[in-house]
């Protein structure tokens, strides 16, 4: 376990600093001068050198990349070229949006996807069990910006009862800033519900086949209650590993949702970055996005192998 | 869970999807109307005798549109998850004959892969290489590798331990050799179900890419374009967000269902992938 | 469960809000939110190029020496007046007295020298610096007079200090404006939730009549559906430059709101590039103007609201000349001059930046372009693209593109502007307009160089983009045109 634990870090640092090189190179041949960008048609070539100056975008490329990682270590990766502000507190203003949208889609989630799989696993194969597994194939095949739009078109437009976009604030009380997040929270829930509800049922249906359920319905349980007892912590295995891979999936989802709903998030803040080739901005961003994702792929991997020793899967 | 019902999945998805690329197929040579044909006069026509689907914001045939939006989506896909395919196994299933440095090498690319969210992947060959279909392909191609290589590896781990695999190694064949003559044939069933699993995903992430703006380029029209063009018009006409919505919907669930079904038939005992459907 | 209760909870708000608007007996408003399109960078109006920037502080925060009003003529700012010598070559503005910035601190003509120093210095970043080329020297004369000496005389002196990029700026204060804004305007800087909206209030130490207004929110909706839903809830009261034409109707037949259509200054084109064959050759980009149905572009683009212009010169304006007709929509005409160019079945690519006006407009003139035998492959691009490809590096062969600066002529006589338009007769005639100070004579040669421009045909010219105002049916006093990106907000008020 500690070995897997140390091989694991060892390998997430190495991820990490690749992927710092191939992301700041990224951004070099990005076309477009961010100067440019800033100052608009107007611009004289000496006005937009003296800007380029001021950004510290003249410096050679070895120590604007040290300059970069060295900053990252110490949480403090740069100014934004066009806000003026370090990065490090604009991500952080963004992640008080991007965070509770994905808790709030994961909870969601959690809360619709895993009791419908347990019911369509108790009534397996009866009504509900089919009309559980067809639900859950529409809802994995639904686009979750698409979903989005006809939210807010019954919800903002239609019947006016949801803010149609926007987020106001935290300051501005929880309330109306949940509000804001509930649309955009459903449009990311619903797809993600669909597949946890998919696979709790598949994988309680596998368990309560095994020989150890058996056994306990020979001894007079129910099916219900051999679900209960023996089979839900075996059950939750397959869902720990499957929430693992949805994961970059809600997260590039958050980004096109946030889009979609104009949530001052993290993935407007990179979409909009990388629209005003505010590099620093993109390339902290990116980052921090890949360091996320593979974060969480070492501790459900982690997590897989404390839950199920059985499983040792890395070379 | 019976039989039947696992093979209706299969029928189902096969008739959806067949349906899909033929319709992709026909937009090419014919459609009701000429897709990119502007008739601005008459421009939101309720659907109609004459237009089913009615017209958009610029006149053009709704049905003629989505028809022909079917060649992205589709042809993304397919491409996109063979460039994953042919990468991401012949990289997993020599890294799995190895083991060693180059197997290493092999899986922390894969998790390096894995962690880059395709979507920014997707954003950065915009902004570099402009817009299209071959950058779209190229993007979640990239995305497909990682989990073919993952796939790959695991189910042809075993093979490569095998006697026959072996006394070919005895024999003096090379890797690929053996890769190609034994090792493929053993976990092609598994390619398979991944396959057509990791289609349907292709569709959805075509989709998402040509709603920001990535993808197949105007005036040639696609699914999820159609959908960001339609975002704007949705209090005057729903029914240019619902249409094409609903043709990605469908599409990505008869995938879904010949996957589904495909794995009941290639995989009746559940081996292939731990949640998969089992019979008992 | 506890969605629904929410939303129950939230129906209950608004109907309770609803009832509360609709008493006869409610108190006059003196709040408002302003819908824009885009987030502001920051909101430093002289260090960055961005519209919204000006759309959200210009004669709010902020104040120029001079002003541009509603109608886009030149009144006094924070001078109260201005000569100018007989040789044309110094001006010299009186300063008003009793002004303070924000934070208290007084105006004075060093703030003024300090601002107009700061704009023409070696390392300055003004985004209009190249419009102060002609300035020589600025210095105070005493506390409340400045003196401008210019190289050579320059009559658009008054309307570039008016300009949103050369507002004054606190000698103290200049670098924290971007996320502190402190001017001198009728409106203080209170709060900026990046990403939604900017607050502003009341500043009760203005020089000026007080505004009615006393609290201000700027939000940010950049999606055109979620903006006319926050219209139709009342989220916002007023959207005065809405993205979206097709929804004009909407608000038009409801009685709660008033659509104002008026003029931007925004000279919509199909930019060519004259240097790059084939479209160096003349009967080719003839071909082109032929090609190009004004009626179709301003129905499909832009559902009717917009004006034809013939060369690139905006019809509001004093000079202008009706040179739509010069190049009608004729197809035949168009294949014609193709073929006696020897240019048929040409392919062309077209660059267009993220506008819907462009992507639209591009659409339709690549099919009419197809119509006449020219493939057009349609290359869709971020700004930050087309200023280096299009802009920069003049990489391109057709673009579509709106230019927003008023009084822009001179742009066709710069040397190395990305159309590559080179021709000596409109450098000699720009110049001789420059150098001329008698009206009369200046608007005989600005026909005459909108003439030119059209008989080269240059671009293609296509439309005035329009200025799309929908606001509260009971709000008064904002601006029906835009002659200068901005929301003067001073004389804005709810009717009693």
């Amino acid at each position: 376990m500690i070995r897997a634990f140390a091989a694991g870090v060892a390998s997430l640092l190495a991820t990490l600093l690749v992927a710092s090189v191939v992301i700041f190179a990224a951004m070099q041949v990005l076309p477009g001068d961010p100067a440019q960008v800033m100052l608009g048609v107007n611009a004289r070539p000496d006005t937009l050198a003296a800007l380029r100056e001021q950004l510290g975008l003249d410096q050679p490329l070895a120590v604007r990349y040290w300059t970069w990682v060295s900053g990252l270590l110490t949480g403090n990766p740069g100014v934004s070229h066009t806000y003026a502000v370090p990065v490090s507190d604009l991500i952080a203003a963004r992640l008080g949006v991007s965070l509770p949208l994905a808790a709030l889609a994961l909870a969601l989630a959690v809360a619709i996807g895993l009791p419908l799989g347990m019911w369509a696993a108790a009534r397996r194969g009866r009504a509900v069990d089919r009309g559980v597994l067809i639900v859950a194939q529409l809802g994995i095949a639904v686009p979750n910006f698409w979903l989005a739009m006809l939210l807010v078109l019954l919800f903002a437009v239609t019947l006016r009862w949801l803010p149609p976009g926007g987020f106001p604030g935290w300051d501005a009380g929880a309330g109306p800033a949940l509000l804001a997040l509930v649309l955009p929270a459903v449009a990311l829930a619903l797809p993600q519900s669909a597949i946890l509800a998919q696979v709790m049922r598949q994988s309680l249906v596998d368990v309560l086949a095994q020989d150890f359920v058996r056994t306990a319905r020979a001894k007079g349980l129910t099916r219900g209650q051999a679900l209960r007892r023996h089979a839900l912590r075996n059950a939750f295995i397959p869902i720990l590993s499957v929430l693992g891979l949805q994961f970059p999936f809600l997260l590039a989802g958050t980004i096109i949702i946030e889009n979609v709903f104009f949530l001052p998030g993290i993935g407007r803040l990179v979409f909009q970055a990388v629209n005003q080739r505010d590099l620093i901005v993109v390339q902290s961003v990116v980052m921090l996005l890949v360091a996320i994702v593979a974060v969480v792929n070492l501790l459900v991997g982690l997590a897989y192998a404390a839950v199920d020793p059985r499983v040792r899967r890395a070379a | 869970m019976n039989r039947d019902f696992l093979n209706a999945r299969l029928l189902a998805g096969a008739i959806i999807v067949g349906g899909v690329c033929l319709m992709a197929l026909i937009s090419l040579v014919w459609t009701p109307y000429d897709p990119l044909k502007l008739d601005i006069a008459n421009r939101f026509a309720p659907p109609g005798p004459r237009h089913w689907l009615g017209t958009d914001q610029l006149g053009r045939d709704v049905l003629s549109l989505l028809m022909r939006g079917a060649v992205g989506p589709v042809g993304v896909s397919i491409s996109a998850v063979t460039i994953g395919l042919v990468v991401g196994a012949t990289a997993g299933m020599l890294a799995a004959s190895s083991g060693g440095v180059a197997s290493y090498a092999t899986l922390r690319t894969s998790d390096f892969l894995f962690a880059f969210p395709a979507l920014l992947i997707a954003i950065l060959l915009r902004e570099t290489l402009g817009p299209g279909m071959l950058n779209a392909m190229v993007a979640i191609g990239i995305f497909y590798i990682p989990i073919f290589i993952r796939v790959s590896y695991g189910a042809s781990l075993p093979v490569w331990r095998s006697g026959y695999v072996a006394a070919a190694r005895v024999a003096g064949r090379g890797s690929l050799w053996i890769a190609t003559v034994h090792v493929l044939p053993n976990i092609a069933g598994v390619l398979t179900v991944h396959t057509s699993v990791q289609l349907s995903l292709g569709v959805l992430a075509e989709a998402s890419l040509s709603y920001i703006g990535l993808g197949v380029q105007p005036p040639q029209p696609s699914w999820g374009r159609m959908l960001l063009e339609a975002q704007t018009l949705l209090p005057i006409s729903p029914l240019l967000a619902i249409a094409p919505g609903l043709a990605i919907m469908v599409t990505v669930m008869g995938f879904n269902l010949l996957g589904a079904g495909l794995r009941q038939a290639l995989d009746p005992r559940g081996a292939f992938i731990p949640e998969s459907e089992a019979v008992r | 469960m506890t969605v629904w209760r929410m939303t129950r909870r939230c129906a209950a708000l608004i109907l309770g809000v609803a009832l509360l608007c609709g008493g006869p007996a409610f108190a006059q408003r003196t709040d408002l939110a302003i819908g824009v399109r885009l987030e502001p960078p920051h909101l430093d109006p002289t260090a960055a190029a961005a519209a919204v920037i000006g759309e959200i502080t210009y004669a709010n925060l902020f104040e120029g020496l001079t002003r541009i009003d509603r109608e886009g003529r030149v009144i006094p700012g924070l001078a109260e007046s201005w000569e100018v010598s007989d040789d044309g070559k110094v001006y010299t503005f009186r300063l008003r007295q009793g002004v303070f910035f924000h934070d208290g601190s007084t105006f004075d003509a060093r703030d003024a020298v300090f601002t107009l120093e700061r704009a023409i210095a070696p390392d300055s970043i003004n985004p209009q610096k190249a419009l102060l080329e002609p300035i020589e020297a600025v210095e105070a004369v005493d506390a409340h007079t400045l003196s401008v000496r210019l190289k050579r005389p320059t009559a658009q002196l008054p309307f570039i200090l008016g300009l949103p990029a050369l507002v004054i700026v606190g000698h103290e204060t200049a670098e924290t404006n971007r996320a502190m804004p402190n001017g001198t305007g009728p409106f203080r800087f209170s709060r900026w939730h990046m990403g939604d909206r900017v607050d502003l209030v009341r500043n009760d130490r203005y020089w000026g009549e007080k505004p009615a207004l006393s609290r201000v929110t700027f939000r940010v909706i950049g999606d055109p559906s979620a903006a006319y839903a926050a219209l139709m809830a009342g989220n916002i009261d007023a959207y005065t430059n809405f993205p979206a034409p097709e929804h004009l109707p909407q608000f038009e037949a409801d009685p709660r709101f008033k659509v104002v259509v008026g003029r931007t200054e925004g000279k919509t084109v199909l930019a060519q590039n004259n240097a790059r064959k084939p479209l160096d050759d003349i009967r080719v980009r003839r071909a082109i103007a032929h090609a190009i149905d004004r009626k179709l572009l301003i129905d499909g683009a832009l559902y009717g609201y917009g004006d034809p212009i013939g060369s690139h010169f905006a019809p509001q304006n004093a000079g202008y000349v009706d040179l739509t007709g010069r190049y009608p929509y004729d197809p035949e005409a168009a294949r014609a001059l193709l073929r006696e160019a020897g240019a048929e079945g040409l392919r062309l690519k077209l660059a267009l930046p993220p506008p819907s006006y462009a992507r639209r407009s591009g659409e339709i003139i690549a099919e009419r372009l197809r119509d006449v035998g020219i493939q057009v492959d349609i290359v869709p691009m971020e700004w930050a693209q087309w200023l280096t490809d299009v802009f920069r590096d003049k990489n391109y062969d057709l673009s579509i593109v709106s230019h927003v600066e008023p009084n822009d002529l001179d742009i066709y006589a710069r040397d190395d502007y990305y159309f590559n338009y080179d021709s000596p007769e409109y450098k000699a005639l720009y110049a001789e307009l420059a150098a001329e100070q008698d009206e009369e004579k200046r608007l005989v040669l600005l026909k005459s160089l909108q003439q030119k421009l059209t008989d080269d045909a240059v671009n293609g010219f296509l439309f005035l983009l329009p200025k799309l105002g929908v606001w509260d049916a009971r709000l008064q006093g904002f601006w029906e045109n835009a002659p200068i990106p901005a929301n003067d907000l001073t004389g804005v008020r709810w009717e009693r």
